[in-house]
């Protein structure tokens, strides 16, 4: 390994050649300013497209100022990152960027997260110093998970990188020239006629207002307001190990109690957890995966909880649309359970109960809005809000989260195991379905619950687990451009797996597209992870099968895992070619 | 991804132009393992529009699939290069060339000329896709400004009033 003895600000540093002088300097707490670079390499993904300029430093012997960001160093190099000409130099490239920029923060629903802004207050732009021409393009708002406005677009193109490198959609690219240069789908069509899988991992590492969600508050708070409506929320696992973020607590603590009391303040009839349902979806997955393993028939079995996974499937390998679970996913399964069973218990009719889904997820959006999951007309879920979004919420009604007394979920929906907490993490359904699948098939008890081997960030795992004599050869990826490489090798039979458990988000919905943004700092997922397989640790149940909730459920309504009525209600399938452009 | 059979992908137009898109793209002799496949894209485009004229979206589509890349990447590239066009051009391709020497000498006016008679922009095509207009610069015959090319044929020092005989000779020679 060769090194490169340099200087930056007159501070010495010995790096490994081929380090950029952005990376020497942060080793050094030297802050170079950065906007269109990103460097997530836990997953892969780094932005090197150095087009924005603002990280300009002085580089002695070179005439011209150098991008910190894409230049290596060299044995001897001399850097200076706050020269006159620099400092000059960067502001310059930022008022340019902001003369083609809205100017309308007041109204952004990136406002006070943006980094566009961050930098604009840092560098302490008070005016509008160019008047030149301005892009005025039509917000792209044609469908229910990401709404896109070019305008707030300032071509960093981090999202071309992440939708067509990391999760290789495919769906975005350069499109036209100079200054009608815009990040787009082909054609410049709106995303509802592309393959976007509304994963939302786009909108996650948009440093601007250009790529945000859409938004369900308003309907919410019509809801919560009127007396004719019966109004539940449920709550997705990983919003509780995110959510503190948005109030100031420290990352990884999951805030579970203080989400209820939240969501209770706000006016919710009932809390209820999809940790209930990611237990439910356990029991109808472990038998069809018990069935189809037993049989040996139509393997492997693929997860179907995430919704920007199924999206990817019905558009990239509708040749594969056979093998995963039929399972719906713990969202939809909780809708169909409240407005069925739990409607009857209330003695209401599905039409007066408004189900509003806290989920980190935009792709679940999409799936709300299912023609499938809208039986007679009526929504099994109503309104789907982000992490983000329910942050605001809170905040809008004054509700200091931090304060609040910790609260339960309310009964019978929001009983929920261990098992049911860690499907927010990549590994999470696997290993879920792995404790149910074994005491089912043996008709023993687990030793040790923990399967380790399916943890972890990679975005591909795989490993054997011994049922008994059975042995299951399981993949688990995350990320889908992972998921991808797995599909394809099944494709031309090149692997032989039993079980894979597929999460369109790298890390999985930890790290969903709805989540608190983490601004390039990856570390934060591996504490919102930690926090799930905590909270999984302290539960006095960990395993779905073992919920009281959930045998009630059986005994008084379903009957067995996979009878008819829970086919019915529980089970979905997909579809394959499906015409996007009708949608 | 996977290198498609070209023969299951939609086709719109005679196949025996895909056939010859086809033997093109076979003869690049493109490794799909090679990331660098996509160096071969406007290659291939190219010799798409020459053979099918222009480069509508199902053709987009059909070059994304059969070298193994998305189709909004090739549309972008598309969209980038000038030459490259997606609508369709007329049996008489008028070209206005807007190069210095031509446009002192008052090429704008030709070509606003050509628009104004014919109905349509530059870019586009008359909807019997009879004639299409288009600018570009410099033909190289600079000592004949303001040119303008109407398939293989050269117009030198034209005029504005010239422009509606050209167009009347176009007919003529079509019913020939």
């Amino acid at each position: 390994m060769s090194v490169a003895n340099i200087i930056i600000n007159d501070k010495k540093i010995i790096v490994e050649s081929g380090t950029t002088i952005l990376e020497a300097a942060q080793k050094l707490h030297i802050k170079i300013p950065t906007l269109c670079h990103l460097d997530l390499h836990d997953i892969k993904m780094v932005n090197r497209t150095a087009s924005c300029r603002i990280c300009v430093v002085e580089v002695e012997g070179r005439r011209n100022l150098a991008p910190a960001c894409a230049t290596p160093v060299f044995d001897g190099m001399v850097v200076k990152t706050n020269t006159m000409r620099a400092i000059q130099a960067r502001r310059t490239v930022l008022e340019l960027i902001l003369s083609d920029h809205p100017f309308n923060c007041l109204s952004c629903a990136k406002s006070t997260d943006c980094e566009l802004q961050v930098l604009a207050n840092e560098f302490g732009i008070d005016t509008r110093p160019y008047q030149g021409a301005a892009s005025h393009y039509p917000l792209d708002i044609s469908n229910k998970a990401i709404r896109r406005d070019l305008n707030k677009c300032i071509m960093c193109r981090r999202c071309e990188t992440m939708c067509n490198e990391v999760q290789t959609v495919g769906v975005l690219t350069g499109y036209q020239r100079g200054f009608e240069a815009v990040v787009a789908p082909a054609d410049m069509q709106p995303l509802s006629e592309s393959t976007c899988v509304y994963c939302g991992q786009c909108v996650s590492v948009c440093p601007t207002g250009a790529l945000t969600e859409q938004t369900a508050r308003p309907e919410i708070w019509n809801a919560l307001f009127d007396p004719d409506k019966y109004v539940i929320a449920q709550t997705a696992p990983a919003i509780r190990a995110a959510i503190g973020e948005e109030f100031g607590m420290a990352p990884g603590e999951a805030v579970t109690g203080k989400l209820v009391a939240a969501l209770n303040n706000l006016g919710f009839d009932d809390v209820f957890d999809t940790d209930f349902a990611a237990d439910l979806t356990i029991m109808e997955e472990a038998n069809e995966i018990v069935e189809r393993v037993t049989r040996q028939e139509n393997l492997p079995i693929l997860t179907s909880c995430c919704p920007g996974w199924i999206n990817f499937l019905e558009y990239q390998f509708p040749d594969l649309s056979h093998i995963p679970s039929t399972c719906k996913s713990p969202q939809q399964m909780m809708g169909a359970i409240v407005k069925s069973y739990y409607a009857e218990k209330l003695g209401k009719k599905p039409e007066d109960i408004v189900l509003v889904s806290v989920m980190p997820c935009l792709a679940k959006k999409y799936e709300a809005a299912r023609p499938e999951f809208a039986p007679q007309g009526v929504p099994d879920v109503d309104h789907v809000v982000s992490t983000r979004g329910l942050a605001k919420m809170i905040k809008e009604a004054g509700i200091d989260l931090a304060t609040l007394e910790d609260e339960d979920f309310d009964h019978p929906l929001g009983e929920s195991t261990g098992a049911g907490v860690i499907f927010g993490v990549s590994g999470g359904v696997m290993e879920a379905a792995l404790r149910t699948a074994y005491e089912t098939v043996t008709g023993k008890q687990l030793a040790k619950l923990e399967f380790k081997q399916v943890r972890g960030l990679e975005a591909i795992k795989t490993t054997t687990v011994n049922l008994d004599g059975t042995i299951l050869r399981l993949a688990i990826t995350s990320g889908l451009g992972a998921a991808r490489t797995v599909l394809e090798q099944i494709r031309n039979n090149e692997v032989q797996y039993d079980i894979i458990e597929i999460m369109a988000c790298p890390g999985g919905c930890i790290n969903g597209g709805g989540q608190p943004s983490i601004h390039g700092d990856f570390s934060l997922i591996e504490k919102r992870r930690q926090a799930l397989y905590s909270e999984d640790e302290g539960k006095a149940l960990r395993k779905s099968h073992l919920n009281p909730s959930i045998q009630k459920l059986y005994e008084e309504f379903l009957g067995q895992p996979g009878s008819e009525k829970a086919h019915r209600l529980l089970h979905t399938h997909y579809f394959p070619n499906k015409d996007y452009s009708e949608e | 991804m996977e290198l498609l059979d070209p023969a299951k992908q939609k086709r719109v137009f005679p196949d025996e132009m895909y056939e010859k898109l086809n033997g093109f793209v076979d003869d690049l002799d493109i490794d799909p393992a090679d990331p660098r496949k996509k160096g071969n894209l406007i290659q291939v485009l190219r010799k798409g529009q020459q053979i099918f004229g222009y480069l509508p979206r199902e053709l987009q589509e059909y070059v994304a699939v059969r070298l193994g890349i998305h189709h909004a990447e090739v549309s972008g590239v598309v969209s980038f290069y000038n030459f490259f066009t997606t609508t369709p051009k007329g049996e008489f391709t008028i070209s206005v060339c807007m190069g210095t020497a031509c446009y002192v000498n008052g090429a704008d006016k030709i070509l606003s000329q050509f628009e104004r008679i014919l109905g349509i922009k530059s870019g586009e095509v008359t909807e019997d896709r009879k004639f299409s207009i288009d600018s570009l610069r410099c033909v190289g015959a600079c000592s004949l400004a303001p040119v303008v090319t109407i398939n293989d044929k050269v117009y030198g020092r034209v005029a504005p009033q010239d422009v509606e005989k050209i167009i009347e000779d176009c007919l003529v020679q079509e019913e020939a």
